[in-house]
């Protein structure tokens, strides 16, 4: 009976006052929920804004230019300029250094140009060859046969005082700041 | 002691009301013709899925989700924990069974026509349920954080980076960083164990809500056409005439069936053991051969077999092609026959697509396209190719062997399958055409004019000649005789 009487009211106006404080309500809340989604979108994307032009990037040691004679291609490792302390072993990256001759060099990208698979190289055959989908590249990272559209990635490298160091820092795929930087040249046999 | 229990069971139920919708929905009417071994792959799923909740948690107590100690954490699940590989193996082999029930569950709807009106958005719901369950299985495989894992990571994110514009920025979300790290296992453990299962849980109680709201599809009989206008009076009709309470008259089979499922997880677990991990996710060891999973084999062999031109487009506009067309189904085709024997393109369809991933599962199975690589150094040349052969040809099979020709072809059966086999090269290829292809390459052959001298070729290409059946002369360009005054040609590179 109470009730009945209570709520009657609202039915005969067209904004009643209780309808009023529920659109108020939803308004309050849209605007908490506004407020509060800034530092989670924030939070989520992160990983994005904070690498934005080349922030993940910087230059890494890779060792003496006499621990690469030239005219051979051999295996350098580095450990990732952007580490966590949870990174373990995964921050450890492979690349393939190539001398060429005095100051010249080039230094391959580990991952595959189709889909980031480890190539391995073969000194006789002079091919780097991947595991994973059959890609194969000549010895100065050139497309040879199989599925990736374009040459191996390479780091930009700088030689001083006798050491090599490369600009790396993130994972070389197509997209990645590395592919625009090198290694974008058409395959020619 | 019993009216104790019955006592009990009211003052709960005073206070909870759930007896007697319980009772409603397990006695609610069926189509006495659902009550069919047929009808028991989604109970079976369910049941397969509660498993994985429970081995799933289980696991949790002792794996740790850091990129540095993930790794370890599962050798001491296998090793060290009692009975902990059971608990890994049950997990693993759960993965693999429930998609392929969740797999013969949808197919089975779809050759019923469980999917028309006004099943529509039951199987919508089915399609993401479908996606969350493959997203659980490519999710878990991370979570397996070895070598496979981690290449899986750098597979995934590749394709990722193919979107226009967006790539890398996609690819940083996806792996919480640059890098395949510690945080993309943080990330991939919040889909596999909060997001993904949270929206499956709720998922599949719609799923199931809608099931018993709408009714169990009716056994398909040809002829009987779903009208919109009539349907849902038709099945009423039909379950008040030839209808029977799902407890207990159909739930048995289920109840079989899943107990079935059940063991033969745990016989697989235990006959087969848990999945791995293989080696360390560390990418500076760079032997290896990553693989996926069982369920994804078939994407492997079609990333390796479509043309690089295809590619892109085929893995951006694919996926959404196929999930629109899942998604469209029941709105293309809400409303007609329901039986599979007035549906012969439906039914072809599910063998062409069955056939199609069955191949490429089976081409991923001993990947013909990737090259051996220790075949050079793991299989001499046999010695039948070279007895009888002169100091040049000799000298040949020493470069075939050393410049690692065997990685991509084989010879007596050994060797790769990337490139044709040569038993039968100098039967096929003429001298010229021996030359060209081996300088020159083509055909998806790398061009070795650049690592072999002019003396390295001809040793090489007199041993090719040398590759013909018994009594099958070589190709040879009858031309090349009148032009040389008879001479035999010689090799100029």
């Amino acid at each position: 009976m109470s009730t009945k009487a209570v709520l009657e009211p609202s039915t005969e106006t067209a904004v009643s006052r209780r309808g009023f404080f529920v659109k108020l309500g939803i308004l309050f809340n849209g605007m908490a929920a506004a407020v509060v989604a800034v530092p989670i979108v924030g939070f989520l994307f992160s990983a994005i804004t904070r690498g934005r032009s080349n922030g993940y990037l910087s230059w890494v040691q890779l060792g003496k230019v006499a621990d690469f004679p030239e005219g051979e291609t051999r295996l350098a490792t580095f450990r990732n300029p952007y580490v966590m302390p949870t990174d373990g072993t995964t921050a450890d990256t492979a690349c393939w250094v190539r001398h060429v001759a005095g100051e010249q060099f080039q230094v391959f990208a580990i991952n595959c140009a189709h889909l980031g698979c480890p190539v391995r190289w073969f000194q006789q055959s002079g091919l780097f060859m991947c595991p994973c989908h059959g890609g194969a590249y000549y010895s100065d990272g050139s497309r040879a046969s199989g599925p990736p559209e374009r040459g191996l990635f390479q780091y930009p490298y700088k030689v001083e005082n006798g050491s090599i160091a490369i600009q790396a820092g993130e994972l070389p795929t197509p997209g990645a700041a590395i592919a625009a930087l090198t290694g974008d040249k058409p395959p020619c046999a | 002691m019993r009216m104790m229990i019955t006592s009990i069971g009211q003052w709960f139920d005073r206070r909870l009301q759930l007896a007697a919708p319980v009772r409603e929905i397990a006695e609610h009417p069926v189509p006495r013709s659902t009550a069919s071994w047929w009808y028991v792959f989604g109970s079976a799923a369910l049941v397969v899925f509660i498993l994985q909740l429970m081995t799933g948690i289980l696991l949790a107590l002792i794996y740790v989700p850091s990129g540095a100690e993930a790794w370890s954490s599962l050798q001491v699940l296998n090793h060290s924990v009692t009975l902990g590989w059971f608990v890994r193996a049950m997990h693993g082999w759960g993965s693999n069974f429930m998609v392929a029930l969740v797999l013969i569950h949808m197919m089975q709807v779809f050759l019923f026509g469980a999917y028309k009106f006004p099943r529509e958005l039951t199987w919508i719901l089915g399609v993401f349920l479908l996606l969350m369950t493959l997203g659980m299985a490519f999710s878990g495989q991370v979570l397996r954080f070895d070598q496979d894992a981690y290449w899986g990571l750098g597979i995934g994110a590749s394709i990722a980076s193919r979107v226009p514009v967006l790539g890398s920025a996609i690819v940083k979300l996806m792996l919480g960083g640059p890098i395949i790290a510690g945080a993309t296992l943080s990330r991939f453990f919040t889909l596999h164990v909060f997001v993904i299962p949270g929206l499956l849980i709720s998922f599949v109680c719609l799923h199931l809500l809608m099931v018993v709201k709408l009714g169990i599809n009716e056994w398909p009989m040809p002829g009987r056409i779903v009208k919109r206008a009539t349907y849902i009076n038709d099945y009423h009709e039909l379950t008040k005439k030839d209808g029977a309470p799902f407890v207990p008259y159909a739930v048995w089979k289920d109840m079989f069936f899943a107990a079935f499922i059940i063991l033969a997880v745990a016989a697989c677990a235990l006959y087969f053991g848990p999945f791995g991990p293989t080696g360390r996710p560390d990418p500076t060891i760079i032997q290896t051969v990553p693989k996926p999973d069982y369920f994804f084999l078939w994407l492997y062999a079609l990333l390796s077999l479509l043309p690089p031109s295809l590619e892109t487009p085929a893995l951006l506009v694919g996926p959404v092609v196929v999930i629109a067309g899942l998604l469209l189904l029941p709105f293309l085709s809400g409303e007609g026959e329901k039986s599979w024997k007035r549906r012969p393109i439906a039914v072809l369809t599910v063998m062409l697509i069955a056939i199609t991933l069955g191949t490429f599962t089976h081409l991923a199975g001993y990947t013909p396209w990737s090259p051996h690589m220790n075949a050079w150094s793991g299989a001499a040349v046999p010695d039948q190719f070279i007895h009888g052969t002169t100091a040049l040809e000799r000298q040949g099979a020493l470069i075939f062997q050393a410049k690692q020709c065997r990685n991509c072809h084989s010879l007596g059966e050994s060797g790769g399958q990337r490139g044709p086999a040569l038993d039968a090269v100098a039967a096929r290829l003429t001298q010229d055409q021996l030359i060209r292809q081996v300088i020159q390459g083509g055909g998806n052959m790398p061009a070795y004019g650049k690592n072999l001298s002019p003396a390295e070729t001809t040793a090489l290409v007199a041993f090719l000649e040398t590759l013909h059946p018994k009594g099958q002369t070589p190709a040879r360009d009858a031309s090349r005789d009148v032009a040389l005054g008879n001479e035999k040609p010689v090799a100029q590179p």
